[in-house]
């Protein structure tokens, strides 16, 4: 996957698990938690996903690097570029 | 007669909300039991394939967010479409009410058993791992889900629980709420009971290994209570939930009184896990009737708990002649010949379909009844067509369930 794959995969999870949000206009450098109603249950529904689509685990200690677009792209994109 | 009670100790209904198979409100509702509409339809469900079922279709997004229901369960978005139908209907204006003097309290037949089912479905394609059991899990599946739902929807800070109680759920429910009222715990009552059965294979498939699931080549004709054809239970979703509270507030604020709920009883049979017990239903009714100060003979329509079985509807039939039997003018009628088995929400529904007899006079009828078993002979059963009739004062609404639990609520029609 590409980096804008990555993103577009990221947003899809995101819109799935929140599908009231509008996200056109979600920022990639601002913490995603601080633009759209998503709390603790919504993220660990992200992290499910990736585990369940891409077999991706991603340890609690590394929740942080999942804040914002941009950190989530440059987490992931190792873990998905052969995907 | 009972010595008349003060305001503050009568309770009144004064709002309901419901779904059923044939309607989403008690107009529809209403107006389908007496156009004899069914709500039973064909019904895939996982494992079993094509089964009979009363599926509801109200619009869940109606009160709910998408998340809301991607969240929370099924039973759930239907305790919140009845209890917001039922506010309206009672014309409440949450806002100027002390919402921490509101209690929910819904039967329900079980809880969670949908839920897991779907996890256990779920982790099978990553080879039963748990590390793909949803953290979703528990909150939807604590037993009281369905009420704890609707105060997080509502912003309701009273208490809230459901009753588990098998099919007699919905009536107690009802009673459940009525105590808290007199008991001074809450102001208004949310109650009457739900049930997202339809969901599981498991009591599709429990009901088929016990030799009690209805089968029919016309899906609705398959509920037919006390018909000597009868071959079991159509599994249904549903519920109803009723705004109550005391007499004194309703007069206060000048609400429809819809009934008040003049007698109530639960006991129990302590004799079989399924089979029911005549004897105890008798003394049920009998106490139902101590609490109310009235006598079989003031009952003017039975809403008879039939579900179809070939063990059970004889039973209950043997009870009510032990009672009714030299008081042939209370009508009687079955409402799962209609809409199925809504197990927790039974009792509830039932006594909401008849409620509108006070002001119309007419019984809706018993569908479904071709041949009646000589095993079920029952004076006054209406049968096929509604009923006009010269006096509703009481309605009785029989309630009874696995495990021996057995319940009956009478309502009155209203006079200050």
């Amino acid at each position: 996957m590409t980096k804008e794959q990555i993103k577009d995969t990221i947003l899809e999870i995101i819109a799935q698990i929140i599908p009231d949000e509008d996200l056109s206009n979600l920022k990639d450098d601002i913490p995603i938690r601080e633009q759209v109603e998503l709390d603790s249950m919504d993220f660990l529904d992200i992290i499910m996903e990736l585990r369940k689509r891409y077999g991706i685990e991603v340890p609690e200690d590394d929740y942080i690097h999942l804040a914002t677009l941009d950190s989530s792209v440059a987490y992931l994109e190792p873990r998905m570029k052969e995907l | 007669m009972a010595a008349k009670k003060p305001n503050e100790a009568r309770i009144v209904i004064t709002g309901a909300g419901l779904t059923a198979p044939n309607g989403n409100n008690l107009a529809e509702f209403r107006k389908s039991l007496l156009a004899g509409k069914s709500g039973i339809q064909k019904f895939n469900i996982r494992y079993m394939g094509e089964v009979l079922a009363g599926i509801c279709h109200f619009d869940p997004l109606k009160y709910q967010k998408k998340k809301d229901l991607r969240r929370g369960t099924r039973a759930g978005s239907i305790a919140i479409y009845c209890a917001q139908e039922a506010i309206a209907d009672a014309k409440l204006d949450l806002a100027c009410l002390d919402k921490s003097k509101i209690g929910v309290y819904l039967g329900i037949t079980e809880h969670g058993t949908v839920e897991t089912e779907n996890e256990v479905y779920e982790i099978k394609q990553f080879d039963y791992n748990v590390k793909y059991w949803s953290h979703h899990h528990n909150p939807r599946v604590v037993a009281n889900n369905p009420a704890g739902e609707v105060t997080l929807n509502l912003g309701i800070t009273g208490p809230h629980y459901t009753l588990g109680a098998a099919c007699a759920g919905g009536n107690i429910g009802l009673i459940q709420g009525l105590q808290m009222l007199l008991l001074n715990e809450v102001d208004l009552a949310l109650s009457g009971g739900v049930s997202e059965s339809t969901g599981s294979f498991g009591i599709f498939a429990g009901f088929k290994s016990e030799g009690a699931l209805a089968s029919h080549p016309d899906p609705e004709k398959a509920c037919r209570p006390f018909d000597k054809d009868r071959n079991g239970v159509v599994v249904s979703e549903g519920g109803c939930v009723f705004v109550i509270e005391r007499l004194s507030d309703a007069l206060k604020r000048g609400a429809k009184i819809y009934s008040e709920i003049v007698g109530y009883s639960i006991n129990s049979d302590a004799t079989d896990f399924i089979f029911p017990s005549a004897e105890r239903q008798v003394e049920c009714m009998k106490l139902a009737f101590s609490k109310a100060g009235i006598s079989p003979e003031d009952i003017d329509i039975i809403n008879t708990h039939g579900t179809g079985t070939i063990e059970g509807d004889p039973v209950e039939c043997q009870a009510i002649r032990e009672i009714f039997g030299e008081h042939p003018h209370a009508y009687m009628n079955n409402t799962k010949s209609f809409i199925g088995h809504a197990m927790g929400a039974a009792g509830a529904l039932e006594l909401a379909g008849n409620l509108p007899s006070f002001e119309d006079y007419i019984v809706h009828p018993t569908i479904n009844l071709d041949h009646l078993d000589p095993e079920c002979p029952l004076n006054n059963l209406v049968t096929n067509e509604p009923k006009r009739i010269d006096k509703v004062d009481y309605i009785l609404n029989n309630s009874f369930g696995m495990l021996g639990i057995n319940s009956v609520v009478i309502v009155k029609r209203f006079e200050e």
